[in-house]
């Protein structure tokens, strides 16, 4: 059983629909004032935007963008390390094909690619693994990119690598995690934020308590909730029936992939090989406290930024690097404005022409209104 | 990258390096079972997992599916109750 079609249901959704129509009604939102609800993870919005939940739902709910896309958030210097990385003679590059069009402040690892850096795009760090048993004379080099979700995998990589005893494998690690930026947000007076939808991916892996400050400290209601329509719109529903009832608790819309405390395995995986930077840039967000992971001296030998002396620990007075002229991508970021609302959307930003990385991720905000939206949402930025 | 895809274990491929084989829609991928490999690897075999970057990060709960499914139908059923009642008071009001 996968579960799949069950939450496609139509006839289920228009139930789901009407209820949440329902208690919108109860609490007087509406289109001029709206409850702002945050889908943290892009992998949300793409879904939202795939189903049109987005138009589906009644008027009074506005689905505010969270800053949940790997690649969006990294700045663009670290774009511009993997590439002096890739283009060492002795490296094979591996990442995940998300990256491959992310622009640098010069060009992306596709281009670099067709420069002749030797960058191969793999589906698992266990590919790259196999890369470098396979060749012993190289270095294989593996963009560690992604929340909690896929830190796991590069960390299980890792220890892997460390019994074969592997000396040609390392990760170039840029993990970082999901509730640091939440707080960011939260404490950011300009943010107007009634409720989360929360990525439960991430809660596969570290569970619903580490959300519990949002729900203690700033009395908002969040949803650890499933990908598929009913699953998001289920979410949406116990998020509004919180605000109406006055309540502010952490629920677990999720429950049949997550469980409460998360993948102990993972968690121990993750506990062994990395531990918190004091603190991490992100796009649009600046520096954050203890967001990003690095890796920890006992497994220095598969650490990238030790063994080529490359990335962010190793950037000796780091220059944060300006965004392109007229683009919005932190505001976007940050649910501060919609992708419509950039000046460069569909314009000077394009999928074949990015500034951004929300243009070509596949979690990326401005991405999913350029695939969904199509033409209207170009209509909509003239 | 962040998005998981449910497959179902078909064969236990490496019991050192807890590697399995999964039904993937039809494809077949070996992946990882470290995160969820608990009892003897055999047991594995038939569950369905979720699969993220190559690991089986999840066993994917039917019962918790189906709780969650039935609570979904309950809404639909609510709603229609709520929806006669609606009517029922239109009935009343028609009268006057
Ligand atoms: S449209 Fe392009 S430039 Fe504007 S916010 Fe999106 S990615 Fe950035």
């Amino acid at each position: 059983m996968r579960f799949v079609e069950e939450f496609r249901d139509p006839d289920a959704a228009k139930s789901v629909l009407a209820a949440i129509a329902h208690v919108a009604d109860e609490i007087g939102a509406t289109r001029e004032k709206p409850v702002h609800i945050m889908e943290i993870c892009g992998g949300h919005t793409h879904a939202i935007f795939r189903y049109g939940l987005d138009k589906l739902v009644h008027g009074g709910i506005e689905f505010i963008h969270g800053p949940g896309c790997p690649v969006c958030v990294l700045p663009r210097s670290r774009v511009d390390e993997c590439i002096e990385l890739a283009e060492r003679p002795e490296v094979i590059f591996t990442t995940f094909g998300d990256a491959m069009r992310v622009p640098g402040t010069g060009k992306s690892l596709m281009q670099a690619k067709a420069d002749g850096a030797d960058i191969r795009m793999v589906y698992s760090p266990l590919d790259a693994l196999e890369l470098a048993r396979r060749n012993p004379d190289r270095q294989v080099v593996f963009f560690g990119l992604g929340f909690e979700t896929t830190t796991p995998s590069t960390a299980f990589s890792i220890q892997q690598a460390a019994r074969e005893g592997l000396s040609n494998f390392s990760v170039f690690c840029n993990h970082i995690t999901v509730p640091p930026p939440i707080k960011a947000l939260l404490d950011d007076p300009h943010m107007v934020l009634d409720g989360f939808v929360g990525p439960g991916h991430v809660s596969m892996v570290i569970g619903v308590h580490p959300y519990d400050f949002i729900a203690r400290d700033y009395g908002k209601p969040l949803v650890v909730s499933g990908f598929e329509p009913l699953d998001l719109l289920q979410s949406v529903l116990m998020v509004l029936c919180q605000i109406r009832d006055g309540r502010a608790e952490i629920e677990n819309q999720y429950a049949r992939v997550v469980p409460e405390h998360g993948n102990p395995a993972s968690l121990a995986a993750v506990a062994d090989v990395y531990e918190p930077r004091p603190s991490f840039e992100w796009r649009g967000l600046g520096e954050i406290d203890a967001s990003g992971l690095r890796i920890r001296d006992a497994y220095a030998a598969f650490d990238a930024e030790t063994k080529f002396g490359v990335g962010y620990g190793a950037a000796a007075g780091r220059l944060v690097v300006e965004e392109p002229e007229g683009a919005a991508c932190g505001a976007v970021m940050t649910g501060r404005c919609k992708p419509t609302d950039c000046p460069q959307f569909g314009k000077g930003c394009t999928p074949e022409m990015p500034l951004g990385a929300l243009m070509v991720s596949s979690e990326g905000a401005c991405a999913a209104y350029y695939q969904y939206g199509g033409a209207r949402a170009v209509e909509v930025a003239e | 990258m962040c998005l998981g895809i449910p497959g179902q274990i078909i064969e236990i491929t490496d019991v050192d390096r807890q590697m399995g084989m999964a039904d993937v829609s039809g494809v077949r991928r070996e992946v990882s079972l470290l995160p969820v490999a608990e009892g003897p690897l055999e047991e594995m075999v038939g569950q369905w997992v979720l699969i993220h970057v190559g690991f089986a990060m999840a066993v994917i709960d039917e019962d918790e599916a189906r709780l969650t499914l039935e609570a979904l139908r309950g809404l639909g059923e609510a709603q229609e109750t709520l929806e006669q009642m609606a009517e029922g008071k239109k009935a009343f009001e028609e009268a006057r």
